[in-house]
């Protein structure tokens, strides 16, 4: 009898998202060859992940930026206001690269969308920054340094009325707003709903269906994306994200400078915060991957590289938050995707303390025959090749640096080449001879 | 009992520095003393984060440190802060850029190991940087960029400095996160520091080897 839900151990719900993504549901792919060549690519990677039998070969990924964007000769503005010539784009760059795995056409984001919101939090093509560039994040303490208690206390009503109207302009109206826990019953319940009624609320409100029908537009675009380049026999990588908690903080509310500060001023509110934000972080990844149907969580590593905290910082603040994160989505069979983008030599035995096969790790610059030795025993690596080379490198140096990755890296399996940081600029003959150099060189005899 | 504030606040206790400073304050010490000992407390942090005993988060609570010691010696200075012997240094995250966490570190450390920064911020353009060069004859310039995005802004910038004829007299170092020797080369820098204490060390010789 097919066992359901609590019954299922974690390595059996892996297995099942994985049957899910390696056989998804109502595909009509474009030939039989394409339906053959993503079920090897997506087997492929899920062998490389697994670390239980070795893949035909070692498998590849593009992790781009806004290179596509540039490679199909549009800018950034262009890719973020015209979702077709988006969708076009990161297309063209699938089918003329032939990645196993690819991340999608969700960089960019929708232009339009952002301007309805006046969304502040970061600074995009012809808002801030030049059409031909890509967005950049406006650090600041959006959440100051005296609001952990509010934070702590209910996590979503402080985002609700304090930290999104201080991102987003259009939300001013939400300042106003009640705690929703507040409606209980007849006696007063209509107190509650008169910030409903006044200019402002209502103002954001309008602002929320402008922006909630630009969302939907886009996903729109999106979603024919996926399904056109999964019926052409290419896999896509992440169902979703989330984050570690202490990138959370870092990141987008107490921004590097505050949370630095907080380590030394009030390092038990921080601690307190983070376990407050932990089950959240861990509900955001399993709810999208159970509701696609995808193993692959993406997980973007920021404030935890060497030199951005001490190692013992990092085992306090930064690794066990991080740690339950990656093991409660594991115990719903997700596979946290994380991207160590930077140098994380330092942190690498500490980070080896996971259960084997059921992470995936994209390195950048750290050190990759340490990562091997290190991380990679319990885990399969990606990445390493490095920006620069892809930019001012020749594609004989990429192919160079690419063999000898595999040489490091990909005896036993658990390794996937790819570049090491989502990038903008490349040549693109240096991305083939990535590519090529994979299927040269990455053979398993 | 004289309390060391030099190494009380190179040891990042903070309450503990403030009450030192309030109390030589109170008892009328010299404020230019209190500024030499946080000088030399700042000297001591970044040796230690030289030798990886200290960290970028060690760095920014330092300068938080400071800053409170800074506002309480304030009111009691005749003449404003000490001179700046180090020589003079241009800085600025190059056009199409606006990271500048990197950068604010390197221009901390700069400052603190005196030298007169020129901080131009973020998004700086090849001829802001060319118009300050010719303003200042600062001989040391920092070009910092997180994006690979940065390293056409870089070269275009080295290029503009070029042009203008201010390179023999100028040293230019990059640096950011995605930065190495092989863009130095690209963009015809003259070094690529990857942390902020080798650019404190570059400037240090480019100075001195000008003097």
């Amino acid at each position: 009898m097919e066992k359901k839900g609590e019954a299922m151990t974690s390595e059996e719900k892996q297995e099942e998202l994985f049957a899910k993504w390696i056989s998804p549901e109502g595909v009509e792919y474009a030939s039989p060859e394409a339906e053959k060549a993503y079920k090897e690519r997506a087997t492929r990677i899920k062998d490389a992940i697994q670390m239980k039998k070795l893949p035909d070969r070692v498998p590849v990924f593009v992790a781009p930026s806004f290179f596509p964007a540039y490679y199909a000769g549009i800018t950034p503005q262009e890719a973020m206001y015209d979702y077709d010539k988006c969708c076009k784009a990161f297309k063209k760059f699938v089918m003329d690269f032939e990645p196993d795995g690819n991340l999608g056409a969700y960089v960019p984001g929708p232009g339009k969308f952002f301007e309805i919101l006046d969304y502040k939090l970061y600074s995009w093509p012809g808002h801030g920054v030049a059409p031909e560039q890509s967005y950049q994040c406006n650090e600041g303490e959006y959440m100051t340094a005296d609001e952990y208690d509010a934070l702590i206390d209910d996590p979503s009503n402080f985002f609700s009325s304090t930290y999104l109207p201080r991102v987003f302009g259009a939300l001013e109206g939400f300042k106003m707003l009640p705690a929703l826990t507040g409606i209980l019953e007849m006696y007063g319940v209509a107190i509650n709903f008169i910030p409903f009624g006044l200019p402002p609320v209502q103002a954001t409100y309008k602002a929320l269906f402008d922006a909630g029908a630009e969302a939907l537009k886009w996903m729109g675009a999106m979603g024919a994306f996926n399904a056109e380049i999964t019926a052409a026999g290419f896999p896509l990588l992440a169902a979703g994200y989330t984050k570690a908690p202490f990138d959370v903080i870092g990141d987008t509310l107490r921004g590097t400078r505050g949370i630095m500060v907080d380590m030394y001023r009030q390092p038990d509110k921080l601690l307190e915060a983070m376990d407050r934000l932990t089950p959240l972080m861990i509900k955001m990844g399993v709810s999208t991957a159970q509701m696609v149907g995808h193993p692959l969580i993406f997980m973007p590593l920021h404030k935890g590289a060497d030199g951005f905290l001490s190692d013992e910082q990092f085992k306090k603040f930064y690794w066990p938050a991080f740690r339950k994160v990656m093991m409660g989505l594991i115990a719903e069979g997700i596979v946290p995707m994380l991207a160590a983008e930077g140098h994380w030599t330092t942190r690498l035995e500490i980070m080896s303390d996971l259960p084997k096969g059921k992470t995936l790790w994209m390195i950048d610059q750290s050190e990759m025959a340490k990562a091997k030795k290190t991380l990679g025993k319990v885990s399969c690596l990606f990445g390493n090749v490095p920006s620069d080379l892809l930019v001012v490198g020749t594609p004989q140096q990429v192919k160079d640096y690419v063999k000898n990755l595999i040489d490091t890296c990909a005896k036993g399996g658990g390794y996937i080449v790819s570049n090491g940081a989502f990038f903008d600029q490349a040549k693109p003959e240096n991305v083939h001879a990535m590519v090529d150099a994979a299927m040269e060189f990455g053979a398993y005899k | 009992m004289a309390k060391d504030l030099c190494k009380t606040l190179a040891d990042l206790k903070e309450d503990e520095a403030l009450a030192i400073v309030q109390e030589k304050l109170n008892a009328g010490a010299d404020p230019m003393g209190i500024l030499d000992d946080t000088s030399r407390a700042m000297e001591i942090v970044g040796n230690r984060f030289s030798k990886s005993e200290y960290f970028i988060p060690d760095l920014v609570y330092s300068g938080e440190i400071l800053k409170k010691i800074n506002e309480l010696v304030k009111p009691k200075l005749v003449k404003e802060g000490v001179a700046k012997t180090g020589g003079k240094v241009i800085i600025g995250t190059v056009a199409g850029d606006i990271h500048d966490i990197g950068k604010d570190i390197v221009v901390f450390m700069l400052d603190v190991n005196g030298f007169d920064v020129i901080d131009l911020g973020v998004d700086v353009s090849a001829q802001k940087f060319v118009d300050k060069i010719k303003e200042t004859s600062a001989p040391v310039i920092g070009l910092s960029g997180f994006l690979t995005l940065a390293y056409d802004s870089m070269k275009n910038t080295i290029e503009a400095i070029q042009a203008a004829g201010l390179r023999d007299n100028t040293k230019i170092m990059i640096g950011g996160g995605q930065m190495s020797d092989e863009i130095k080369k690209y963009t015809g820098a003259d070094a690529y520091g990857k942390d902020a204490m080798v650019g404190v060390s570059l400037a240090k010789q480019w100075v001195g080897a000008n003097k």
